[in-house]
C-alpha cells in the first residue's frame, strides 16, 4: 500500500535515483511494518532522535488536515500526516545534513496543489537540518495544475500566461515609455509607482475592507494623483533648474529607494495576498486552464490599452504628446503648453503602473514592498526593444517580454525565466539598436 | 542606551572590510561614470564577478587564494569587453540599461538552482578561507586599539583591501592625470571634439570600461576575503548605494570615492545602531525596531537625491567641471 503510494506519488524521483532503490525498497519494508502506526501520527520519531524537521500545511491559512508527507535521508524514511492544525514533526537523527521532504499531492483536496514556479517538482523539497537541530518547511499550496500532460497544452498555457504577463507589462511600459519621450527621464520610480496600485489597493480591500471593485478604482485613481504629485513636488522643479537628463536618472533612483523603503516601513516585509487570489480555474481544452482572474487581468489591460491608444492618437493632448516626443523645443515654439500636457502625462503614466501593479499583485501573486523592482528591468528591456520614447513600440516590446519570459521556461529553468528576457535584450540592441518601432537617427 | 556602543561601532566601520569594498568599486565607477561619462549601472555584476570568480577558482578547481583575485580581475575584465564592444558606440542611455540588465543576468545566473554544483545558488559559497587564512602572516592574536581591536584575520583582510585600495588610487590618480586621461574627460565633455582631434574615442572608452571593471572586481573580492559569497549581495541596490557612495565624495574625483564610501558606512554604521536604541528607550514609541531599521535607507534615498539636485560636484569635487554628460 505504502509502495504503491510512493510510486505513484514520486516518479520523477524514482528515476533519478535508482542507485538507492535499494536501500529505499529497504527502507520502505521497514515503514509497512510500522504503517498502520505511523498513518495517523502527526508527530513521528521525535522523541526517538534529537533533530526535527518540522511543518504546517495550510491553504490560505486554513490548516489541511490528513495530508501525508515523507521525510528520507541519512537513513530515515519517514511518512507522517498532518493534524487537524495542519501541522506535523519528524524527528531525525542528524543535524548539519540534507533530508528530502516530499508531499504527497494525491492527499490534497480537489483542485489544490503546490504551487511554486521556481520548481519542476514543487512538492519535494530539500532541506538542511543546521547546526540548531531544527528546519521548518513550508509549501505554498494554493489553486494548480499538479501535472501539465502534453507539449501542446504546455506551449499554449505558456503563451497565454506570457500574453496575460506582457499586457500588465505594457500597461506599466507605455506610461514609462510617455514620461522618457516627453522629458527624457529614465524613470527607475517608474517601479514604485507599480507598487503603489497594489498597496492601495491592499489597504482599501484588506484592511479597510471595501468590495474589490471599489477598491481597484480607488487605487488607480490614488496612482494617478500620486504620478501628479510626483511632477508637481519634484520633476516640475527640477525642469525649472534645467537639471540634466542623467541627474534626473539618478534622482528617480534615490526616489525609488527612499519610496521602496517607505513602503517597507508601512507594510513590512511579508507578501500579503489581495481578496480573490485563489479563484478556481476554468478548463479551456486538454489540461489547459485559466483563472477568472488571469481573464478578467487579460480583459481589463485590453481595455485600458485600447483606450491609450484612443486618446494619443485621436484627442489634441494625445497629439500633442507626440510633438513633444518628437521635439520639444519645436512643440513648445507652436504654442504647445509643453509643462500641462507632461502633466498629464504623469497622471497617465502614474494611473496605468497603478492598474498595471494591481494585476502584477494578481500574477505573482501577492504584494510586496519590492514587488515593483521585480519588474522594472523587465519594463525598461519592453520600454527599450519598442524603441525608446515611442509607446506603441513599448507596448509591443512588452507583450514580446511576457512571451519570452513564460515560453522560455520549456527550455531553461523556471528561475531564470526573469533573465531570458533581458539576454533577448542585449542580443536585439547589436543588431537593431534603435528597437523595434524606434527610428534609426533615435540613437546617438 | 549605550552610547560608547554605538559610536564605537560606528568609528570601527571607518576601515571594515565592507567600506574598503565600497570603496574599490566607487573608485572603479569614477573611472566609468566620473572621467569618461559612461554610465554603468552594473557595478555590481563587476563586484559579483570578482567575488564569484575568487570563490569559485579555490572550491571548484582548488587554485590557490592569489590566483582566485587574478580569475575574479580576469573575469570581470571579460564581462568589460564583452559589454563594452557591442554597447560603447551606442547613446549613454542604452549602456546604463544593458550594464544593468546583465549585472541582473549574472546575479539570476548565480542564484538559480541549475549551477548549484559551482555556485551554491540561494546558500552561496563559503568554506573557502582556508588557504588565504593560513598564508596570514600575523600571529594568532588581538591587535589595535579603542574601537579598532580586530583579531588576526580582521587585519589581515583589512590590509590586504588598504592595499589594494592604495595601488588602485595611484594607478587611477596617475591615468587620469595623463594625456589618456585627459582625453578620457574630453570624451565625457563632448565626444565629437576630440573624434575630430582624431582620437580613437571607442578604444578609450573601451579602456576605461576595463580598467574601472578591474577595480570594482576587486572591491568584490576584498568583501568575498571578509564574508561568504551570496547572491543577494550583488542586486541592483548595491551598485545604487555606490553609485551614492561616489557621488556623496564627488565623482569625477580620485579620493572622493574614498571619503564617500568612508561617510556612507559611518552614517549607515551610526543610524543601524542608534535608531533600533533609540526605539529600545522607548524614544521613538511610533516605531518598532524592524521599521527602524528601514529608516536609514529612506534616508539613503533621499540623500541621493538631494546631493545630486543640490552638490552635484559631491564634496570633493569642482564645480567647474561638468560631472554629469547631457
Amino acid at each position: 500500500m505504502t509502495i504503491a503510494r510512493s510510486a505513484t506519488a514520486r516518479p520523477d524521483r524514482r528515476k533519478l535515483r535508482v542507485g538507492a532503490f535499494v536501500a529505499l525498497l529497504t527502507g520502505l519494508v521497514a515503514l509497512q511494518l510500522l504503517a498502520p502506526l505511523a498513518a495517523h501520527a502527526d508527530e513521528v520519531d521525535t522523541d526517538t532522535y534529537p533533530y526535527r524537521v518540522s511543518g504546517n500545511v495550510q491553504l490560505d491559512g486554513e490548516p489541511l488536515e490528513g495530508v501525508e508527507l515523507n521525510v528520507e535521508g541519512n537513513g530515515i524514511d519517514t511518512d507522517v500526516v498532518t493534524d487537524e492544525a495542519g501541522q506535523w514533526a519528524v524527528g531525525v537523527p542528524e543535524r548539519n545534513a540534507d533530508y528530502t521532504v516530499t508531499l504527497d499531492e494525491d492527499t490534497l483536496p480537489e483542485g489544490i496543489a503546490v504551487v511554486d514556479e521556481t520548481s519542476d517538482t514543487p512538492n519535494v523539497k530539500e532541506v538542511t537540518v543546521g547546526p540548531g537541530g531544527r528546519v521548518a518547511v513550508n509549501y505554498f499550496i494554493g489553486e494548480g495544475t499538479r501535472n501539465v500532460t502534453g507539449l501542446f497544452d504546455v506551449v499554449v498555457e505558456r503563451v497565454i500566461n506570457g500574453l496575460s504577463f506582457g499586457l500588465m507589462l505594457a500597461l506599466a511600459a507605455i506610461g514609462l515609455s510617455l514620461v522618457f519621450g516627453t522629458t527624457g527621464i529614465s524613470n527607475f520610480a517608474h517601479a514604485e509607482m507599480v507598487t503603489f496600485g497594489a498597496i492601495t489597493t491592499f489597504v482599501f480591500a484588506n484592511l479597510a475592507g471595501w468590495p474589490i471593485w471599489v477598491a481597484i478604482p480607488i487605487a488607480v485613481v490614488l496612482s494617478a494623483v500620486l504620478g501628479l504629485g510626483l511632477d508637481v513636488a519634484v520633476w516640475r522643479p527640477l525642469r525649472r533648474r534645467r537639471v540634466g537628463v542623467v541627474q534626473l536618472m539618478i534622482v528617480s533612483i534615490g526616489l525609488s529607494l527612499a519610496l521602496r523603503y517607505t513602503y517597507q516601513y508601512f507594510i513590512g516585509g511579508n507578501t500579503q495576498q489581495l481578496p480573490g487570489a485563489t479563484a478556481s480555474s476554468i478548463n479551456l481544452f486538454g489540461s489547459v486552464s485559466m483563472t477568472v482572474i488571469d481573464m478578467v487581468s487579460v480583459v481589463i489591460s485590453i481595455v485600458a490599452l485600447l483606450a491609450f491608444a484612443a486618446w494619443l492618437l485621436f484627442t489634441r493632448i494625445g497629439k500633442a504628446t507626440r510633438a513633444i516626443s518628437d521635439n520639444p523645443s519645436l512643440a513648445a515654439a507652436s504654442g504647445i503648453d509643453v509643462d500641462r500636457v507632461v502633466r498629464i502625462v504623469w497622471i497617465i503614466a502614474g494611473g496605468l503602473a497603478g492598474l498595471a501593479g494591481v494585476l502584477f499583485a494578481y500574477y505573482r501573486p501577492g504584494l510586496k514592498w519590492d514587488m515593483g523592482s521585480e519588474v522594472l528591468l523587465l519594463l525598461f528591456a519592453a520600454v527599450t526593444l519598442g524603441g525608446l520614447g515611442t509607446a506603441f513600440g513599448a507596448a509591443v516590446g512588452a507583450i514580446i517580454i511576457g512571451l519570452v519570459v513564460e515560453v522560455s521556461t520549456l527550455w531553461i529553468p523556471a528561475d531564470l525565466r526573469f533573465a531570458a528576457p533581458l539576454v533577448v535584450l542585449i542580443v536585439i540592441l547589436l543588431f537593431r539598436p534603435q528597437g523595434i518601432l524606434g527610428r534609426r537617427e533615435r540613437i546617438g | 542606551m549605550d552610547w560608547l556602543q554605538i559610536l564605537s561601532n560606528t568609528a570601527s566601520s571607518i576601515i571594515s572590510p565592507a567600506t574598503i569594498a565600497y570603496a574599490l568599486a566607487a573608485l572603479g565607477l569614477a573611472v566609468h561614470f566620473g572621467y569618461a561619462g559612461l554610465l554603468n549601472m552594473g557595478i555590481a555584476g563587476f563586484m559579483a564577478l570578482g567575488a564569484y570568480g575568487y570563490a569559485i577558482s579555490i572550491l571548484t578547481f582548488g587554485l590557490p587564494w592569489y590566483v582566485g583575485v587574478l580569475v575574479g580581475i580576469v573575469a570581470a575584465l571579460i564581462f568589460a569587453l564583452v559589454l563594452g564592444i557591442p554597447t560603447l558606440r551606442l547613446r549613454g542611455d542604452y549602456l546604463a540599461i544593458v550594464t544593468i540588465a546583465a549585472a541582473e543576468v549574472l546575479r539570476l545566473l548565480f542564484l538559480t538552482s541549475a549551477f548549484d554544483d559551482v555556485t551554491g545558488s540561494a546558500d552561496g559559497l563559503s568554506g573557502y578561507h582556508t588557504e588565504f587564512r593560513a598564508d596570514n602572516p600575523i600571529p594568532p592574536g588581538s591587535y589595535g586599539f579603542g574601537p579598532w581591536v580586530y583579531n588576526e584575520v580582521g587585519w589581515w583582510v583589512r590590509i590586504l583591501g588598504f592595499i589594494a585600495l592604495v595601488l588602485a588610487a595611484i594607478v587611477v590618480y596617475r591615468a587620469v592625470n595623463s594625456p589618456w586621461g585627459r582625453v578620457l574627460k574630453g570624451i565625457r565633455e563632448d565626444e565629437d571634439a576630440v573624434r575630430s582631434l582624431g582620437k580613437n574615442v571607442f578604444s578609450y572608452k573601451l579602456q576605461a570600461l576595463l580598467l574601472g571593471g578591474g577595480i570594482a572586481a576587486l572591491g568584490g573580492i576584498v568583501y568575498a576575503m571578509d564574508r561568504n559569497v551570496n547572491s543577494g549581495v550583488y542586486v541592483t541596490s548595491l551598485t545604487f548605494f555606490v553609485y551614492t557612495a561616489l557621488l556623496l565624495g564627488g565623482a569625477a574625483t580620485v579620493f572622493g570615492p574614498l571619503l564617500g564610501s568612508v561617510i556612507f558606512w559611518v552614517i549607515q554604521t551610526f543610524l543601524s545602531n542608534l535608531l533600533p536604541a533609540l526605539v529600545s528607550a522607548d524614544i521613538l514609541p511610533f516605531m518598532t525596531s524592524i521599521q527602524a531599521a528601514t529608516v536609514r535607507f529612506i534616508l539613503t534615498g533621499i540623500a541621493l537625491m538631494l546631493i545630486v539636485i543640490f552638490r552635484p560636484q559631491g564634496i570633493l569635487g569642482n564645480k567647474k567641471e561638468l560631472t554629469f554628460v547631457k
